[in-house]
């Protein structure tokens, strides 16, 4: 199961070492991962999926995070309420007779264009995974010559459904 | 050209009114208290070396880093301070890797001082260069590399902190030579406070955990404690004896939590665990509850996890959260210091369990199924007895240090500790060539206390190097080689598991461990018969110098009782009944 993980960090050299050094030794597979600063000076933010089939373990990896000195905190938002953003490059070949076939189903995806040449178009999406995902699987009979992904960056909202799922209470 | 080259490297002093970065460092230690030193010299800490000169701090130079390391481990662990280590970049630091790791999976605290090269060079494949912060952290409580010389107080106020606070641990920090060599215009004050946002580990236990353990604790009619090294590093044998007498529970321990209560009490069942005793292995698979007071549940304490302690109710006490759940699904987690946990629970009024039945069970279980070996024929000496003549000498009162193998298992059965912090053993690394060097250091750290290295005839060739420091020092070592001309353990497993294949584990060829003995003026024993043992046994271990015993043992003797890898605790062979 997939698991998104978001860690605050004292912005130090080698802190994303460290921490991704504690996934490999504690033998978690990343999937994507982002780094950036935040609001608060000397602080970043870490956003991570991960791929984890039992909870416990999932639970062992935040406490594991927790504990590097550098970590300031570490969440599982998997199951809260969160905004969730990926950015992808996707680079398709529209040479002039699919041109506009292929802008009819870019539209909806709120796309754009940022690069075009004779036959090849870029476009640049931005969504939750799945939307990104969606996305690609469109573009694909068209041909794709590159994709570039971000990788997911999240946060919890604001206001939480008040509902939980009956998981996250036992937890 | 040459100061061209000075320059590039950064070697070149800077005369300044504060000194150097070097300078600033050995302020900083005498600030937090250190008054030993293990190390070793080399090019990237020169400066650090002369700022020693000038400003000393004692400083043990060992014969090899790793020496170095394992005797500032022996000193962590008897005093519970912090061992302070120095070593040059590049080779320097790599031979400290092993003592490292060893420290972090121990839970010892030491600070680490590594020489680096200038940090002009770094990343150039420089002369000495590793990447010691890269090979150093995941081994490491936490790792730190020196950028800029006026950060030295706040960095080594930290490291210090950081190693002995919480759950201790080894802490890095890498200086750059050219940051050594810097010159300082003004001193920087020790820092009082430290400011680590990341790091506030928890010590006061969650008073609802403690009264649903005490309640949980009274209403048991099979209560356990399994003790570990954690209420040794929380300074908490007293309420931990206090427990088991107030409440009348039973005890038991890890390898490293030897020595938390005396081996002689009448509650102490011995170790648990793959070569436990039996009462102490039986009592976890019985209770129904078992107290973990700062232990890890590691794999040789628990065998088989899916059959581990079946019956149990499992109240968990750690500094360390990510300790609690990690192997064995705990009922009630307290996150604390153990000695403030145990003074907890000493303060409930839940009642005292019942337990006369319980401990009559197990007083049973401790007769009819003893530690026990076969005695030797024909005057020969079983490890065992090794083990016993010690005990006999030293009344169970030496600090006794060990590296890995049958002759760690054999003194952990055998040699019934009197007192806490007189046991120091490689246990979750399991490193050859710990207990010689850590014997150095504990001897340091307590010049008066009678320390005894009992140490294969394999791991002993692995540091024998540091006789030298009993020569230069005249410490009073004792170290008895229980000599089996073979690597013990592997021998066994190779004998139980590998149909008798002694691959690569048979060494009759040895050096005669006399002479060797005597070219660095320590006095040497070697003893092949029981008889005679005795005699040597007392003497050598009465004796004010350092002394060598070469006991040859039973070669093939094997340690029992055991629990076979992947087995449950109640799986045991090797069991002596009367």
């Amino acid at each position: 199961m997939k698991r998104i993980i978001t860690t605050t960090v004292i912005n130090q050299s080698g802190v994303l070492n460290r921490v991704t050094g504690l996934l490999m030794k504690r033998q978690f597979n990343i999937e994507s991962i982002t780094v950036g600063h935040t609001e608060q000076p000397g602080m970043s933010k870490m956003t991570f999926v991960v791929h984890v089939e039992d909870p416990g373990k999932v639970e062992q990896l935040l406490k594991q995070l927790q504990k590097q000195i550098d970590v300031i905190k570490a969440n599982d938002i998997t199951d809260k309420s969160a905004v969730m953003r990926e950015l992808a490059l996707v680079k398709v070949t529209t040479p002039p007779q699919v041109r506009s076939e292929v802008q009819s189903i870019v539209q909806p995806f709120r796309a754009s264009v940022i690069d075009m040449s004779k036959n090849v178009t870029t476009f640049q999406v931005t969504g939750d995974p799945e939307k990104i995902e969606a996305f690609i699987d469109l573009m694909r009979p068209y041909g794709i010559k590159e994709i570039s992904r971000t990788g997911v960056t999240a946060f919890t909202r604001e206001t939480q459904r008040t509902e939980m799922k009956p998981d996250l209470i036992l937890q | 050209m040459e100061a061209s080259v000075k320059s590039r490297e950064g070697t070149a002093v800077t005369e300044q009114a504060a000194g150097t970065g070097a300078d600033l460092l050995i302020r900083s230690l005498k600030n937090e208290g250190v008054d030993i030193i293990f190390g070793y010299p080399g090019g990237a800490v020169l400066p650090i070396y002369d700022a020693l000169y000038r400003n000393p701090i004692r400083h043990i130079l060992a014969r090899h880093e790793q020496g170095a390391i394992h005797a500032a481990e022996g000193y962590a662990r008897v005093t519970g301070r912090p061992g302070v280590v120095i070593a040059t970049s590049g080779p320097g630091a790599t031979n400290l890797v092993t003592g490292i790791a060893d420290a972090m999976l121990d839970s010892l605290p030491l600070v680490v001082f590594t020489g680096q090269v200038a940090q002009q060079v770094i990343g150039t494949d420089a002369f000495q260069e590793a990447d010691v912060i890269g090979i150093t952290q995941p081994i490491t409580k936490h790792n730190y590399q020196v950028k800029d010389a006026r950060d030295l107080p706040r960095i080594v106020k930290e490291a210090f902190h950081i190693a002995s606070t919480g759950r201790p641990g080894p802490v890095v920090v890498d200086i750059p030579k050219n940051i050594s060599v810097a010159g300082l215009e003004a001193d920087i004050p020790h820092p009082v406070e430290v400011d680590l946002p990341g790091y506030q580990p928890t010590y006061q236990p969650n008073f609802f955990q403690i009264q649903k353990a005490a309640q949980s604790l009274a209403a048991a009619k099979r209560p356990l404690i399994l003790a570990g090294a954690g209420v040794l590093a929380a300074k908490g044998t007293e309420e931990l004896r206090r427990l088991i007498e107030e409440w009348r529970i039973p005890v038991t321990n890890t390898l490293l939590g030897l020595g938390t209560i005396p081996g002689e009490h009448e509650l102490f069942l011995g170790m648990a665990g793959m070569h436990g005793t039996y009462a102490a292995n039986h009592a976890i698979q019985e209770c129904d509850v078992l107290l973990n007071v700062g232990a890890r549940f590691d794999d040789r304490l628990t065998g088989k996890l899916a059959g581990f302690a079946p019956n149990a109710k499992v109240i968990h006490i750690d500094i360390d959260p990510a300790e609690i759940g990690k192997n064995v699904p705990t009922d009630i987690p307290i996150v604390g210091d153990a000695r403030q946990a145990l003074e907890a629970l000493l303060r409930q009024d839940a009642g005292k369990p019942d337990t006369e039945e319980w401990i009559a069970r197990l007083d049973d279980w401790k007769e009819t199924r003893p530690l026990g070996y076969t005695a030797a024929t024909a005057d020969g000496i079983m490890p065992q007895d090794a083990v016993r003549l010690v005990h006999k000498y030293t009344e169970g009162d030496a600090i006794v240090t060990t590296d890995v193998g049958q002759h760690q298992m054999f003194a952990a059965q055998y040699y019934s500790l009197n007192n806490a912090h007189h046991w120091v053993t490689s246990g979750g690394l399991g490193t050859m060539g710990f207990g010689f060097p850590a014997a150095i250091g504990a001897q340091f750290a307590r010049p008066d206390a009678k320390v005894v290295s009992i140490v294969g005839d394999a791991g002993f060739q692995m540091t024998l190097q540091e006789l030298s420091l009993l020569q230069e020092f005249r410490l009073p070592v004792k170290i008895v080689i229980v000599n089996n001309a073979s690597l013990g353990m592997v021998r066994q497993w190779q004998e139980t598991f590998h149909g008798e294949r002694y691959s690569s584990s048979l060494i009759p060829i040895q050096p005669d461990f006399v002479k060797l003995a005597e070219a660095y003026e320590v006095k040497g024993y070697k003893v092949e018969t029981l008889s005679r043992a005795e005699e040597v046994f007392r003497e050598a271990l009465a004796s004010d110098g350092p002394a060598l015993i070469d006991c040859r043992v039973l070669e093939t003797e094997n340690v029992y009782p055991m629990v076979a890898p992947g087995k449950t605790l109640s799986e045991m062979i090797g069991v002596m009944e009367r």
